[in-house]
């Protein structure tokens, strides 16, 4: 239970991962990084900078930082604002205030008019913990997915996040960013020299099924393969980490040489990751599929271990799901 | 129906303060997560809308058509709501001791949904006045006497929802909603003079057409007062500007930590000692 001690999970355990930094703190650290090197980035915050990190931008840059107070609606408008007159505005907040609270001005103020906004949501998931379910975002990735004109990013550790960070800041448009709360496991070691919008990683290959996940879902995706390995059933695993635009080129292929495909995200089952994958199965190459996820409710308050295990997201439904579609 | 608990008289109605601010340590220090600072602060409101006979309740029948309702629209401070029903006899002391534990019906924040006495689900803010303004029109419409009193944080006032809210109960002119402003001069990333200054509420909301009192909402006689003047209001709906301290009642123990918001903080076992004998 190290992990979780630590303020983390127990994730990547199997798989022998280290623990690693939180994806929100990588952000921090990523962003101010690149302070220098691109002057018109600017933050706007709605008084939570010291929770998605921001902050560290903040502080070192103090006049490009403004802090609209509790009020995201108005903090995403003012970021399409900003944007207008050439800035690349970062406007953060908890992933369900920003995309559930201020959905129409970001349709309107930032994805419609395809202005340079960055919407970075923190806090997605249900790893937040004992704060509870209003401040879980678990219907952000469906929403965010559901507006045109919008890169949307899931990286899985510290150094993708940074790898993404980097991304969405040389992307010319509204992108959003997910990012959790916990500790997570590094998945790529330092650096991520990978990482492209729009075009998976394969972290493990494998020919008999293969697993899409996003987020910190990509550990128990890892653990699960070990387990898998131990049966004899050679796992694929893919991170997605951009969900939209999807890696069509991926996905096919891995429908054609595995037949048969698992998605976890730590996400509702609707309109997230597995929709979205499922479209373009059902279009190319079907093939049978199964879903880990949060399903089709609300979780509860309580320590983010027992949370993940409680709602399923675990490496063992992960094994239990290819099981069922490998029978 | 039932009125929970007699009328308290002042005295008894400080002690219950006390009592409420001792169960809000306890069980944050517990759950080793928590506001208890924003809870800390609200307390004297909360203690005399549920014992200075300012409520129709009856914890045995939560659901009474006819009762008074208490919207906790700055959600994160539900230690001192979860204390108060604890008083009042909803459940025990003992149960709200599982705050924010796995299982636990005592969420981090209040839902409705899973605990029969929440009269709101809230947690992302602005939004409980908006739903007391329904809950208040709803009742009316019924002609049921009910009143609804709703709690916004300071910095909660920024969300612009909730001026929307403002505007529309003065349009329905609903006497039976009382806006409390729990003003103790704090947010989550510093005070609200440096975040967002939207001092002077009380001209603000009356200029909306509302009947505005502005009051030191840490002290039991001028709470009670406002209540009881705010029940006389029969034409417009009616606001408290409650000006209170962030973590009232253990103020030494924060100075000493050098931190007068402590937003978010539960204070560690150590802390909870000393502040538990300020409170005894
Ligand atoms: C819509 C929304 N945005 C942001 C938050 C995060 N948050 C929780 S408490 C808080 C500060 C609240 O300040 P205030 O209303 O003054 O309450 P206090 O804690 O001072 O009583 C913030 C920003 C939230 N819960 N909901
Ligand atoms: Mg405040």
């Amino acid at each position: 239970m190290a992990g979780a001690a630590a303020g983390g999970t127990t994730l990547g355990e199997k798989a022998g991962l280290k623990m690693g930094q939180a994806t929100r703190d990588a952000f921090g650290d990523a962003l101010r990084d690149l302070g220098d090197e691109f002057p018109e980035i600017v933050t706007v915050d709605g008084d939570v900078g010291n929770s998605t990190r921001t902050e560290v931008f903040a502080k070192k840059y103090p006049n490009r930082a403004v802090n609209v107070g509790i009020a995201e609606s108005n903090m995403v408008s003012v970021a399409g604002g900003l944007a207008s007159t050439g800035k690349t505005a970062v406007t953060a907040s908890f992933a369900c205030f920003l995309m559930n609270n201020a959905f129409d001005q970001i349709r309107m103020s930032v994805a419609f008019p395809k202005l340079n906004v960055k919407l970075v949501g923190s806090h997605a998931g249900i790893s937040i913990g004992e704060d509870g379910p209003s401040q879980m975002g678990i219907e952000d990735v469906s929403l965010a997915c559901s507006l045109p004109n919008v890169v949307v990013m899931v990286p899985s550790d510290a150094a993708s996040t940074k790898a993404a960070v980097r991304a969405m800041i040389e992307h010319k448009g509204p992108t959003y960013l997910r990012l959790g709360r916990p500790k997570v496991p590094m998945i790529y070691g330092d650096s991520c020299k990978d990482f492209k919008i729009g075009k998976s990683i394969t972290v493990r290959d494998g020919g008999d099924v293969t697993i899409i996940a996003n987020g910190l879902m990509v550990s128990a995706a890892l653990d699960a393969a070990k387990d898998l390995e131990d049966a004899g059933i050679q796992a694929r695993v893919i991170d997605m980490h951009t969900v939209k635009p999807i890696d069509r080129d991926a996905i096919v292929k891995a429908a054609k040489e595995t037949g048969a495909i698992v998605v976890a995200e730590e996400h509702l089952h609707h309109g997230g990751l597995g929709s979205v994958v499922a479209q373009v199965v059902s279009e190319t190459h079907p093939v049978r599929m199964a879903y880990v996820d949060v399903g089709d409710c609300y979780a509860e308050s309580g320590d983010p271990d027992g949370l993940l295990q409680k709602y399923g997201l675990t490496a063992e439904n992960i094994v239990k799901a290819v099981k069922s579609l490998k029978k | 129906m039932a009125v929970s608990a007699k009328k308290l008289g002042l005295d008894e109605l400080k002690d219950k303060a006390k009592a409420i601010r001792r169960h809000i340590i306890d069980i944050t220090t517990e759950a080793a997560s928590g506001h208890p600072s924003s809870s800390l602060s609200a307390t004297e409101v909360v203690t005399a809308l549920f014992f200075g006979g300012f409520m129709k309740l009856d914890p045995k029948n939560p659901t009474a058509k006819e009762r008074d309702r208490f919207v906790l629209s700055k959600g994160h401070a539900v230690p001192v709501l979860y204390a108060a029903m604890a008083e009042a006899g909803f459940f025990s002391v003992k149960d709200i001791m599982s705050l924010r534990k796995l299982g636990s019906v005592y969420e981090g924040h209040p839902n409705m949904a899973r605990l029969p006495g929440i009269e709101a689900s809230t947690g992302s803010l602005g939004q409980g006045l908006s739903f007391g303004l329904g809950q208040a029109l709803g009742v009316r419409m019924d002609k049921i006497d009910s009143h609804v009193y709703v709690m916004t944080g300071d910095g909660e006032m920024g969300e612009g929802q909730v001026w929307e809210a403002i505007a529309a109960a003065e349009k329905y002119k609903t006497s039976n909603l009382t806006l409390i402003i729990d003003q103790n001069g704090y947010q989550q990333t510093g005070s609200t003079k440096e975040v967002l200054d939207l001092t002077a509420f009380g001209p603000k909301v009356e200029a909306f057409g509302w009947h505005v009192q502005t009051i030191n909402g840490n002290d039991m006689g001028e709470v009670v007062k406002a209540l009881e003047a705010a029940r006389k209001i029969t034409d417009r709906p009616t606001c408290i500007v409650s000006q209170t301290k962030k973590g009232f009642g253990i103020l030494p123990v924060l100075e000493k930590e050098k931190d007068l918001n402590y937003h978010g903080k539960p204070l560690s076992k150590k802390l909870a000692e000393e502040a538990l004998a300020l409170l005894s």
